[in-house]
């Protein structure tokens, strides 16, 4: 019974939908399709995504790593309130998270005005798309981190400082060996995560066909055209989009068990 | 590395000592340690003896350089290591639950001071070899950590200790984690192990059959302040004041005085010195008898007899008989 | 060798005194400095500047602006959908964790991977997903589009994994004996669920519930399209947030979304509480 009650409510709510979309994309065939991922709005689209998701990415692990060993291993004031911080991104409404970029690094924001003297924009641009994205994956690859280092506590780190192994000894040689696994289900999450955003990047970025499109404001601004072409752009990019998620999803769930068993 | 200072020492030269002074170290309000003073022998096995929060481990991390005093100095071989981080004391350190690298082989375990050391490969490789070797370790080289029992994993540590050839091993209840059989097959091993490599090795342990059992010396640790330092014999026979005495061993209280129930005379009739008391209970395990009585005061003594004395007496509950004690401890 | 003895010489011993565990070093509070400086940047100053924007012209300007007719229909209509979307997903995602971690089918791992779709596919994707299915032409016949219970499916659908994966890991820890226990003292089904399971899973239910109360609160990407947008009937905080910064109303936008910072906030430190008490009590 209660089987039964799950099984229809997660198959009319993603399984039925998600095959859906499937058919719809292929429903003419591989050429339209094919015909869509070569043109060059959704090759800008793809390549900026990658660049945003990259670099948001990057910047999210080293902060991660860095922020977790912190949080772990050291005792200082404010310890708790940096780790609420940290949190926050994620709870808000992406549009809040783009608003108040804008407010901040906008052309009439607090700083804007005075980075945009110094030649550098960042809203409407790259850095704003970057700053967007790592706001909303912000804790993804600490919050994994935290309770794998926790758990291992500090005597490896020890025992291998008595043996004379200096500081980024222990950091390469202890450390991250312990948290790898965690370190890279938190990398995949926040890749999902990052490649997905909408709502946050639609803020900061403007939106222009193969300027500052990612392929999610590409899914969004084709469908809100009309026209069969438009659509079987948005289903196009869309299945991309979601085999990807996909694809994360099973190496998540690869990750998943590796993680547990430590 | 290998010309550090006072490196000639460990396990291939004269062994070192350590030298504690005046140690001081708060948490909080809680005194751990008040002002210690204490000289580990060179070569010796030493245990630091004493009960939970007692302190003993605290002063072990202060010597490891896993925690520093508020006042006071430490010197290892004759230096002054008081503030030298740890991967500088040149100490090997075993922990209770073993601090196992998870990711690496045991040999790789093995050699990871020497790695970090950047020793030749082949080196290396030999004296991996040779410490498995004397831990009984070499057929379970290419295991992780995972695939060991607890007391092979803790003789991984321990090889992983000496292989840096350390001035002196400090060990932290190396087998609180351990079950008790394995446990008293280590604490032979370890014996045997310092009879072979002499090095300066202190451990603590809140077990004092394995303090008896194991050390050549007992420093005992209560409160923060040592009570006594002397062999095993010396602090069973002639213990410094009743905590010493009651944590080395059973004591008993007859007529005020602590005494050891296997050290009490059991008499038949009345003589100068004995307590009259009634039997309340005889309790047989194994050879032993343990015989609890009532005294005309209130208190209970207890006696530690054999079977064949409990015959020969003719002992009942409900008797009566004599207490005296055979030991008179001089006074501390 | 030498690398690690200068290094390791770096530490002064003439400071009088050596650093225990816990306390910072020297490049630990490097790090920590420039961490809080990135936190500062990225989260904290953007922050102040909505809150600073929504009082710009008072208290009397910010509650102007959360009371303009077509503020507060999206800031109703958004809090009843979240609420009620956190209502389905206590009681839903609660059962669907019981039957993933109590029940034994064919299939069950195809299910375990389909609750993570929601998580890691795009907003608009899921969008987008929901309309191929429930909207104009789709094979039910159903059109959900532009009406409040599309808005109400899309944020089941982003929201359905939260309380599912809160609940699971308690339930895979939660000790059998003690049901058993329970069952051998004369409890029923019901009665073992209502005194003994229930206790256990509530603190991991209402987090989950909690999240997905934030999540469906500031969500964005996924109901758009449903949604058509429909001033005072399917325009959610979020839509209403986006047209004010369009069209160039910083205090309308900042005060509105001052209010959904406020509540993200509320549901973080309850979060908190909970955790806290759930880590005292095990």
């Amino acid at each position: 019974m209660l089987r039964t009650i799950a099984v229809l409510y997660v198959t009319g709510l993603v399984a039925l939908p998600v095959a859906s979309v499937v058919q719809h994309t292929f429903a003419d065939g591989l050429a339209p399709v094919i015909e869509v991922i070569t043109s060059e709005d959704f090759l800008a689209a793809l390549r900026l995504t990658a660049i945003v998701a990259g670099i948001a990415v990057t910047i999210n692990t080293v902060f991660g790593v860095g922020m977790s060993l912190l949080l772990v291993r050291y005792r200082f004031r404010g310890r708790r309130f940096i780790s609420a911080v940290i949190d926050l991104p994620v709870s808000i409404s992406p549009i809040v998270v783009g608003v108040a970029l804008i407010l901040v690094y906008g052309s009439y924001g607090w700083f804007g005005g005075a980075l945009e003297d110094a030649g550098f924009r960042v809203i409407f641009a790259v850095p704003g798309m970057v700053l967007a994205t790592v706001l909303v994956s912000l804790p993804l690859v600490l919050r994994e981190i935290v309770p794998t280092l926790e758990e291992a506590g500090i005597e490896q780190e020890q025992a291998a400082q008595s043996l004379g192994a200096g500081p980024w000894q222990r950091f390469w040689r202890i450390t991250l060996p312990t948290i790898k696994w965690a370190l890279a289900y938190g990398v995949a999450l926040s890749l999902a995560r990052s490649m997905g955003e909408f709502g946050a990047v639609r803020v900061v970025s403007g939106s222009v066909a193969g300027v500052s499109q990612t392929l999610t404001l590409y899914v969004n601004d084709s469908y809100q055209e009309f026209g069969a072409q438009a659509q079987q752009q948005a289903f196009a990019a869309a299945f991309v989009l979601m085999a990807i998620a996909v694809v994360l999803i099973v190496v998540i769930a690869a990750l998943r068990p590796k993680e547990d068993r430590s | 590395m290998s010309q550090h200072p006072g490196r000639s020492g460990g396990r291939s030269g004269e062994p070192s000592g350590i030298v504690v002074r005046g140690v001081h170290r708060k948490f909080g309000d809680f005194v751990a340690l008040d002002d210690v003073d204490l000289e580990v022998k060179p070569g010796g096995l030493t245990a630091l003896l004493g009960p939970s929060g007692g302190g003993k481990s605290t002063l072990l991390r202060i010597i490891a350089g896993l925690d520093y005093p508020d006042r006071g100095t430490v010197e290892i071989a004759g230096q002054d290591a008081t503030f030298l981080p740890p991967q500088r004391r040149s100490v090997g350190f075993v922990f209770q639950h073993y601090a196992a690298f998870k990711h690496l082989t045991t040999a790789r375990n093995v050699a990871f001071g020497l790695e970090i050391r950047k020793r030749p490969k082949n080196e290396v490789a030999e004296k991996v070899q040779e410490l498995l070797e004397l831990v009984h370790l070499e057929q379970f080289a290419d295991r992780l950590p995972s695939q060991l029992s607890g007391g092979q994993r803790q003789r991984m540590a321990l090889a992983r200790a000496l292989a840096v050839e350390p001035e002196v091993l400090l060990l932290d209840e190396p087998f609180g984690a351990l079950d008790a059989k394995v446990r008293k097959e280590l604490r032979d091993w370890l014996r045997r192990l310092h009879d072979e490599v002499h090095v300066t090795t202190l451990f603590v342990t809140h077990d004092q059959e394995e303090a008896l059992e194991v050390a050549d010396e007992i420093v005992v640790i209560n409160e923060g302040r040592i009570e006594q330092v002397g062999s095993p014999g010396d602090l069973y026979d002639r213990p410094a004041n009743d905590f010493v005495m009651s944590f080395l061993g059973p004591v008993t209280r007859l007529a005020g005085e602590l005494v050891r129930p296997h050290d009490v005379e059991v008499l038949l009739d009345e003589r100068a010195g004995a307590v009259e008391v009634t039997v309340t209970k005889l309790l047989r395990v194994g050879y032993e008898v343990r015989a609890e009585t009532l005294a005309a005061d209130g208190s209970t003594p207890w006696v530690q007899l054999n079977r064949v004395q409990v015959d020969e007496l003719g002992l009942q509950v409900g008797a009566v008989v004599w207490l005296r004690a055979l030991v008179v401890r001089a006074a501390a | 060798m030498s690398l690690v003895a200068q290094v390791d010489r770096a530490t002064p011993t003439a400071r009088g005194r050596g650093r225990r565990p816990g306390e910072l070093t020297r490049g630990a509070g490097l790090g920590l400095g420039i961490g809080v400086l990135w936190l500062s940047l990225l989260v904290l100053l953007p922050i102040a500047a909505i809150v600073s924007t929504a009082f710009e012209d008072g208290i009397a300007g910010f509650w102007e602006a959360i009371t303009d007719p077509e503020a507060l229909a999206a800031i109703r209509f958004t809090v009843g959908a979240a609420a009620l979307v956190t209502l389905v997903n206590a009681v839903i995602g609660t059962l669907i964790a019981w039957v993933l971690v109590r029940d034994q089918f064919p299939g069950k791992r195809i299910l375990e991977v389909i609750i993570d779709i929601p998580f890691a596919l795009p907003t608009i994707v899921a969008g987008l997903v929901l309309i191929t299915l429930y909207g104009p032409g789709g094979p039910f016949g159903i059109n959900l589009v532009g009406t409040q219970a599309g808005v109400v499916l899309a944020l089941l659908f982003v929201t359905l994994p939260f309380v599912v994966r809160s609940v699971q890991p308690v339930l895979i820890d939660a000790d059998r004996e003690v049901e058993q226990a329970a069952a051998s003292l004369g409890a029923s089904g019901f009665v073992i669920f209502r005194r003994v399971i229930l206790p256990t899973i509530t603190p991991a239910v209402v987090s989950g519930a909690a999240l997905s109360f934030a999540r469906a609160l500031g969500e964005f990407g996924s109901v758009i399209l449903i949604s058509a947008n429909l001033i005072g009937k399917t325009q959610v905080s979020s839509s209403y947030i986006l047209k004010m910064i369009e069209s160039q109303e910083p205090v309308a936008a900042a005060a509105v979304a001052t209010l959904l910072l406020g509540v993200a906030v509320v549901v973080l430190v309850m979060l908190d509480v909970i955790q806290r008490r759930t880590a005292r009590r095990g």
